[in-house]
């Protein structure tokens, strides 16, 4: 079942036409990639999905986005609701300037959970989702930017998986990090998606191969092609797709 | 944008045509060798299997090499992927030739068992098989890929009425059967031949178009 599905979508940044007439169903529990070269609109697509370009002066958005049947576009939608449902991790990790427990805890305590007993079970399995948990339980208190780039990203991470999401979107989760951590987090977004809808932008289409099971291709803000990975990788139909991922785009 | 990378896939795809031309060298002169009763020409096709082997190598490495330092994909990597079958089906037709000439020494030592029609007919098939699937992989021609694999058939058929007429000589007396025997066997690895023809058309369409037709798995699926 498609638990985002968008329909005609048209951004634009004031005259720039960011995002042309996206048609797209993403699937549940699935790993979606979006490839394509810088300035194609996959960031933008990815902030469609829990409206983080409305911070942005002068965007017009046209279409729909519907997340489990409901329109996020619409001006009624509940932004604190949809941001808990569909969580996003950053190029850099970023989190916050307090303790490994207070990152995990903020976002239960804002959606009202007080209780130390519930919020210490929440820090526990959050950071076994991102198996953290072994390396860290006695270092709670710590500071969270005393940890590696990698332990930063799963603790981000963690943040997310701590309000119980249904959608997770990376922005190029792995591009602060070296090719050993790399390795470690496409590990744990394959664990992740037996639980999580996971929506990826990268750069690095070996990892939108080897870690998705659906990809799709964008150029100039059209949603180029999509379908299965295994098929983008070695026959895509479209010869835009073919030029890009061969590497004679240019 | 032309890539270094294409220099050196062209590179291999040099390599590749240089063992094609080698190895139907052989197969038409193991045939040639039979029917005109020429030991010299049959020798020169045992001595070429080396050089077939040599290039099976090179081009296997060669190929691993491109795939472990470029990580390719879609028609690069559809294209090193196919290099690799053909190459293998090329170093197999190659010890069928070298198969096919070891018979014709031994026929030629004795007198002709009869005179050859269904064998050069086979031959004529198999040669065309194979050089239509080496042209279809040069021109990336995938409906003479096709039409190659339709052919096989009628090499089956004949290397059967082969064997059944060569079975009545046998039957007639004990002295035809060492030459009958060779007689099918000379049949049999040019039907060989013909399968490793159909292979490669089928990489080829793969190659061409990304879609697998190999054990008629189009038909199976539409069903």
């Amino acid at each position: 079942m498609a638990q985002i599905e968008v329909k005609k979508l048209n951004l634009s940044y004031g005259d720039f036409h960011a995002l042309i007439d996206i048609d797209l169903s993403i699937e549940t529990r699935m790993i979606t990639a979006m490839i394509g070269p810088s300035g194609c609109g996959k960031s933008t697509l990815l902030r469609v999905f829990n409206r983080m370009n409305d911070l942005i002066e002068g965007v017009n958005i046209t279409g729909q986005v519907l997340i489990e049947g409901n329109d996020i576009l619409n001006h009624k939608a509940d932004l604190i609701v949809l941001r808990k449902e569909v969580g996003m991790v950053f190029q850099r990790p970023n989190p916050f300037p307090l303790s490994i427990y207070d990152n995990i805890t903020f976002g239960p305590r804002v959606h009202g959970t007080k209780n130390k007993k519930i919020l210490d079970e929440i820090v526990r399995t959050s950071l076994e989702d991102v198996l953290l948990w072994d390396e860290l339980k006695d270092k709670l208190h710590r500071s969270a930017l005393r940890l590696s780039l990698e332990q930063q990203q799963r603790l981000c991470i963690a943040r997310l998986t701590a309000v119980k999401p249904k959608i997770l979107l990376m922005d190029e989760p792995c591009s602060a990090l070296d090719p050993v951590a790399t390795q470690n987090i496409e590990e744990l977004f394959n664990k992740l998606k037996n639980e999580y809808t996971i929506v990826i932008v990268t750069h690095n289409m070996q990892q939108a191969a080897r870690i998705s099971q659906r990809a799709g291709f964008m150029l100039l803000g059209e949603l180029v092609e999509f379908g299965d990975t295994r098929r983008i990788f070695t026959a895509p139909a479209d010869k835009r797709t073919e030029d890009y991922i061969t590497g004679r785009f240019g | 944008m032309e890539r270094h990378f294409d220099e050196e896939l062209k590179g291999l795809n040099e390599k590749l045509l240089k063992m094609a031309s080698l190895v139907e060298e052989m197969i038409s002169a193991s045939i040639r060798s039979l029917i005109d009763r020429n030991t010299g020409m049959a020798e020169d096709v045992i001595k070429s299997d080396d050089k077939v082997n040599m290039l099976e190598i090179e081009i296997d490495e060669e190929s691993l090499k491109l795939l472990a330092l470029h990580q390719p994909a879609a028609s690069d990597l559809r294209f090193i992927t196919s290099a690799m079958k053909i190459n293998n089906d090329l170093e197999r037709m190659g010890d069928l030739a070298v198969n096919i000439a070891e018979r014709s020494v031994d026929l030629i030592k004795q007198p002709q068992l009869k005179p050859l029609i269904d064998i050069p007919q086979m031959a004529k098939i198999t040669q065309q098989m194979v050089h239509d699937s080496l042209t279809a992989f040069i021109n990336k021609d995938s409906e003479l890929a096709r039409q190659v694999c339709r052919r096989d058939d009628e090499v089956d058929k004949l290397n059967e009425q082969v064997f059944r007429e060569l079975l009545t000589y046998m039957m007639e007396g004990p002295k035809n059967i060492t030459r009958a025997v060779d007689l099918i066997l000379v049949a049999k690895h040019l039907e060989r031949i013909a399968d490793h023809a159909t292979n490669i058309s089928e990489d080829v369409v793969y190659y061409v178009q990304g879609t697998m037709i190999k054990h008629h798995i189009e038909e199976k699926k539409k069903q």
